[in-house]
């Protein structure tokens, strides 16, 4: 749906030069819903504004829907940008119209007939749940609310991509969560391409099947979501995972053990599962197996997006040669083994 | 007021058709220079710097045209549109005559007035606007303007105001209205009565326009509050 080559961004502030994007390259697949998190000043802002091209790009491509958007003269641009929709992190709604009237905003600028005009703004209204608000202006609206509509006028020309700058940074995490929920539906209902960028890890996990990490204006690294959780490569992405789920053994525990006699060994391990494999009890049938002890550190089941995700640190007790056959039993059933110390 | 006269009842008369012209005067040029003035206003905001029309050449020469005429004391613009008053109405003197320079001078206030509202409206909903699409058109018509509506009403009551202002200096030249009624009996002729009747009423008519911008104003912005 976006495919992003080589793109570069200069800034020309008071004589100086600010490079916002450094040589950035990106694939965003139809249908899903692709993240880009970073830090504020990373880069991520100027980056969602080229793809409608809010800013222009100083080198590098852009298609979107296999349309180069960077060629495109001043009315090819627009009618382009009709069918993008986007959504903001202020909501950006008009003061001086209703609910009503600013989800057929968007109708009017692209002239479609009144009557079916107003038909499409009830659907919309429906869609976001705000039947009952349609004759309020914005100022009587809720923070999530007033992104209900702005995601209700973002859809009203059926776009095939949707665009979210920081959507839900204004909202407290209930609202966050009810808004990114729908956005769930709408990405599953219409089959919408949705790009969002973000500064909030918890927004990654709960909505997005991929994810890409920009840093000081690069990519860092990009994957699936699961695979960035579980396994992150870049010590910026790894903060990142650590914000939501708690990954690191407090140091202490890494020197300590638990007393144990000549004939026995430890290893402290972490143990990472990812969807079906949680459901089992194969820690407890290690231990049966291969008659070792465990003593857990500390555990945690999440969920990122709709897959359970959880990871165990584990002290295991045991004769060294079964020590070893225990954790190849627990690999060999799909765990991600990590051992953070051998005593 | 008429009990006060007493035998002066001749002056009410004069009052009254010199409010009328005054109001007349005000009423007529106002409308004529918001239809100079705000188109001007938004060609200024418009095709400012990272603007919807971004034209940095004209934006520079429409700036520098309006604050010459505004740096132009308005006594001394009286008597520079002479020439221009009398191709275009036929005589530089009456209510009507008066008309012309009022306008002139009031365009380039309008002008920056109506930029000033403008430049109020948050730059997320333009490029709201923009990402949907709208043209330039649009931006102006569907966002701007509705907008910044009560800013721009209470901008009306500021220039109509000031015009009252300016028809009573026309006045003191032979335009008529309150300011001819309060030189010729007032200053000529020593009658202090129909000098601070005149004054009154110019208070009154202020006060009213005043207060009439700011209901107008404040009923929108209730509304959308």
């Amino acid at each position: 749906m976006i495919e992003i080559k080589n793109l570069s961004k200069i800034y020309f502030a008071s004589g100086h030069e600010v490079l916002a994007l450094d040589d950035v390259s990106l694939t965003v697949k139809k249908g899903e819903i692709f993240g880009i998190i970073g830090l504020s000043g990373a880069g991520k802002s100027t980056l969602i504004r080229c793809i409608n091209m809010l800013e222009k790009p100083t080198q590098g491509s852009i298609a979107v829907d296999g349309r180069e958007i960077t060629l495109l003269d001043q009315q090819e641009l627009r009618l382009a940008r009709q069918k993008i929709g986007m959504i903001f992190q202020q909501f950006n709604l008009l003061s001086s119209r209703t609910v009503f009237d600013n989800v057929m905003f968007p109708l009017e600028i692209t002239r479609v007939q009144r009557p079916e005009a107003t038909k499409r703004v009830q659907e919309l209204l429906e869609l976001v749940g705000l039947t009952d608000k349609a004759g309020m202006y914005p100022a009587q609206l809720s923070g999530g609310q007033k992104q209900r509509v702005g995601i209700a006028r973002a859809l009203a020309n059926d776009p095939k991509l949707l665009l979210s700058d920081e959507a839900t940074s204004a909202l407290d995490p209930q609202t966050t969560r009810a808004i990114l929920k729908l956005l769930k539906d709408i990405n599953r209902q219409l089959n919408l391409t949705i790009l969002l960028i973000t500064h909030d890890m918890n927004v990654i996990k709960e909505v997005c099947d991929r994810v890409a990490v920009i840093d000081n204006s690069r990519i860092v690294e990009v994957g699936d979501v699961l695979e960035i959780f579980s396994n992150p490569q870049t010590p910026t992405s790894h903060s990142f995972v650590n914000a939501v789920i708690s990954r690191d053994v407090p140091v202490e525990l890494l020197h300590s053990s638990t007393e144990h006699g000549g004939d026995t060994a430890s290893k402290l391990v972490r143990v990472s599962f990812i969807g079906a494999s949680a459901g089992k009890p194969l820690i407890s049938s290690m231990i049966r197996r291969y008659n070792v002890d465990v003593n857990i550190i500390y555990g945690n089941i999440d969920r990122i997006k709709d897959t359970p995700y959880g990871n165990l640190t584990l002290e295991v007790l045991g004769h060294p040669g079964l020590l070893q056959e225990a954790l190849d039993y627990l690999r060999g059933q799909g765990l991600e083994i990590e051992v953070l110390r051998n005593a | 007021m008429l009990e006060v006269l007493g035998d002066n009842s001749w002056m009410a008369g004069a009052v009254l058709l010199a409010t009328w012209e005054t109001i007349y005067m005000v009423l007529i040029s106002t409308v004529l220079s918001y239809l100079f003035g705000l188109p001007l206003g938004i060609i200024l905001v418009t095709t400012a710097d990272n603007h919807i029309m971004e034209n940095r050449v004209l934006n520079r020469i429409l700036g520098s045209i309006v604050n010459a005429a505004r740096s132009i004391p308005f006594i001394i613009f009286l008597i520079l549109v002479i020439p221009l008053t009398r191709f275009l109405i036929g005589t530089p003197i009456g209510t009507v005559a008066s008309i012309v320079p009022l306008t002139l001078a009031a365009i380039p206030f309008v002008a920056r007035i109506v930029e000033t509202s403008l430049k109020e409206i948050d730059q997320g909903l333009i490029e709201a606007a923009i990402s949907m699409g709208a043209n330039a058109r649009q931006i102006i018509g569907k966002v701007l303007l509705p907008e910044a509506t009560p800013s721009l009403l209470l901008g009306v009551a500021i220039t109509a105001i000031n015009l009252v202002g300016y028809s009573a200096m026309a006045g003191i030249v032979g335009g008529g209205g309150l300011g001819t009624l309060a030189y010729y009996y007032g200053y000529q002729r020593y009658e202090d009565t129909v000098m601070w009747i005149t004054v009154i009423v110019l208070i009154v008519l202020v006060q009213g326009m005043q207060m009439l911008g700011d209901n107008l104003a404040n009923k929108i912005v209730n509304k959308r509050r």
